[in-house]
């Protein structure tokens, strides 16, 4: 496999409450490969977006503070380079798309002066030659009528077609990496659709590589190559996007795709559930942040973290209940 | 558009017929007795000399009848005679227009423009010291009245350091071309309109501040910061611009307090405007130029109503189409 475009090690954030410090990235790692569509899962507040966030330098500071670990884009660090080289790359060779197209364009500025001034910024192209840009990306996202669309407002557009705007002006200067932070949890289950497979399809005609934040597990199935698992702040599982799918190996993961709605299920029963909700992050306890809802928690769960433990190939997760030992008793 | 503008074009008329009748109402239920000042102007008179001007006048007719009289010449642009010039209102008023116009303007323009300038500062760090002297300025600024503030700056910069002049308009001792008669305003200007304009300064540097605050927040500047755009533009270019509304708003809303607020820094700074002018004629209770003095800032709020519409729909296309 060719280098990675993007390794995390062993990243940690905090963010300084009034209530304690809070971990809200833990030890989090992974890789993504060119061309590679990892999903990034879990419950709201488990560290996802904070990730993406990290990735692009904007973690709002203070209270967040990237306390260790290294983000390696393109044999550099990331969390050591200045904020005016961070801008360079922001945008460039990492773009990113958020969950709210009706709220994260720029209301007094056309769709196309947004996306030609990403195109000006990083490429230093002429407003003619990044107008053009704008109004071809527009056509690439399928918007019809582009050259019209490209004076438009934001608020004259369709809530699809804003985030179809968003993602024209993440990929405009050809990003190396492409973070989508849920963006389809504010449209229509139809609209939701035809955006992934945009994504999918933008994603093989170009080799960007995508960072896919989201809760759609019927979407991570179908597009994702690799799978990272969340909670409260930190991976708990990790691998093949098959493998985690049709073998979880953590007790979390086994639940949250037990909760996904089956069309095959006993219409009267109800929906499983995790039962409980995510801790605060200022107050974990030493051992396993889920412990306190896991239906398989022993004792043990709470002394420690639990290791990461291979399941199969590049397939882990972690687990106390995985050890060997823990196996064989 | 066409339909739109024709529609606020009749609204104004009402507004002003309106206004027109308020005005004369009001004029007619203070107290006092016109004729006698007419009378006193003259060095007194009998009665049948009071009966003479009350003819001459119109002021022995029904009152009704006087409103009549009244709105029939104001439409045809004669708003009377003053009483105590002893002129045209109408001519009267335009010869203080200008003045007063000038003043306002310069007031409103240093207030917005420093204003907004302040609050974008201040946003920038909200706990930092440019944040807290702005909240500190414009608690000061909002607090002092106008002419406590302009006789302040007129010991500093007129007696203390004489760098401006105490009151007036132009310095008639001056001779020379255009160039240094407006120099010469301008200079007589500084004063008047720094006093008028630091109250909305304040107002403005707040409301920026705060306006920013909520716009700092929202999802498309954080778009904008992934998209890589520098800190400066993200202030200036992504969220000024959103920021700016309720200020344009507020400022709008505002233009006929600014004209009331010119008639005491106009009598602080013997400013030769409308300020001025309506003072002396409430002292002297000469109806007829009051009453064009009120109607002339009724047209100017109207106007200024019209502007404000119109810069919002520049500033946010989401009004243009009438959402």
């Amino acid at each position: 496999m060719a280098d990675p475009v993007l390794d995390i090690r062993n990243l940690k954030v905090d963010f300084t409450t009034r209530r304690g410090v809070a971990h809200v990235l833990d030890d989090v790692s992974f890789t993504v490969a060119p061309g590679e569509l990892l999903a990034i899962v879990g419950e709201s507040g488990c560290g996802k977006s904070m990730t993406a966030l990290s990735i692009l330098g904007l973690i709002p500071s203070p209270p967040g503070r990237i306390v260790g670990g290294s983000i390696g884009f393109q044999g550099r660090d990331l969390t050591r380079l200045p904020q005016s080289d961070l801008r360079r790359i922001r945008g460039g060779d990492i773009a990113m798309i958020f969950q709210e197209p009706m709220t994260s364009l720029n209301p007094v500025f056309t769709c196309g002066e947004q996306i030609a001034e990403a195109v000006r910024l990083h490429q230093k192209a002429s407003p003619a030659a990044a107008r053009t840009r704008a109004v071809e990306m527009l056509r690439a996202v399928g918007i019809p009528e582009p050259e019209l669309r490209a004076d438009a407002y934001p608020h004259q557009l369709s809530g699809g077609m804003r985030q179809r705007v968003m993602i024209a002006m993440a990929l405009s200067c050809e990003p190396k990496l492409l973070i989508a932070d849920e963006p389809t949890t504010a449209l229509d289950v139809t609209v939701q659709a035809q955006i992934f497979t945009l994504l999918d399809d933008l994603r093989q005609r170009t080799g960007t590589a995508i960072i896919l934040i989201t809760h759609d597990m019927g979407a991570v199935a179908e597009m994702a190559d690799k799978v990272a698992v969340m909670y409260a702040g930190r991976i708990i599982e990790r691998g093949p996007a098959d493998a985690v799918l049709d073998n979880p190996g953590h007790p979390y993961t086994r639940g949250l795709l037990a909760s996904i709605p089956r069309i095959d299920a006993d219409p009267d029963a109800d929906l499983p559930e995790i039962p409980g909700i995510v801790p605060a992050l200022t107050d974990l306890g030493r051992g396993c942040a889920f412990a306190p809802r896991c239906p398989m928690a022993i004792d043990a769960c709470l002394a420690a973290q639990p290791r990461h433990v291979a399941i199969s190939a590049n397939h882990s997760a972690a687990c106390i209940r995985l050890e060997p030992q823990e196996v064989s008793a | 558009m066409a339909y739109r503008i024709l529609r606020q074009l009749l609204y104004a008329a009402a507004l002003i017929l309106a206004v027109l009748v308020l005005n004369f109402l009001l004029i007619q239920l203070a107290p006092g007795d016109p004729a006698e000042v007419i009378a006193g102007e003259m060095g007194g008179a009998n009665a049948e000399v009071m009966a003479a001007i009350r003819q001459q006048y119109g002021l022995d007719k029904p009152i009704l009848t006087q409103l009549g009289l009244y709105l029939g010449r104001a439409l045809q642009g004669d708003l009377g005679t003053s009483y105590f010039y002893n002129r045209p209102v109408v001519e009267l008023i335009l010869s203080r227009l200008g003045p007063t116009l000038l003043l306002v303007t310069a007031a409103l323009a240093f207030a917005l423009i420093v204003g907004t300038r302040l609050g974008v500062m201040a946003a920038r760090k909200p706990r930092g010291i440019a944040s807290t002297l702005v909240t500190v300025l414009s608690l000061v600024g909002y607090s002092a009245p106008v002419f406590w503030t302009g006789l302040m700056l007129v010991i500093l910069f007129a007696a203390k350091i004489p760098l401006f002049p105490v009151a007036g308009m132009i310095n008639i001792v001056k001779q020379g071309g255009p160039l240094v008669r407006a120099l010469d305003i301008a200079h007589h200007l500084v004063l008047p309109a720094l006093t008028l304009g630091l109250v909305y300064l304040a107002q403005y540097s707040r409301l920026t501040r705060a306006s920013m605050l909520e716009v700092l927040g929202a999802d498309y500047i954080r778009t904008a910061r992934a998209k890589g755009v520098s800190e400066r533009r993200v202030l200036n270019h992504h969220a000024f611009r959103n920021a700016l509304l309720p200020v344009v708003t507020v400022a709008g809303m505002q233009f006929g307090a600014i004209i009331s607020g010119a008639v005491l820094v106009e009598t602080v700074f013997s400013w030769p405007g409308l300020g001025t002018l309506a003072f002396q004629s409430i002292l002297a209770r000469d109806y007829p130029t009051v009453l064009g003095i009120l109607f002339f800032s009724t047209l100017l709020v109207i106007i200024a109503n019209l502007l404000t519409d119109f810069v919002s729909r520049l500033l946010d296309p989401r009004l243009a189409k009438g959402h």
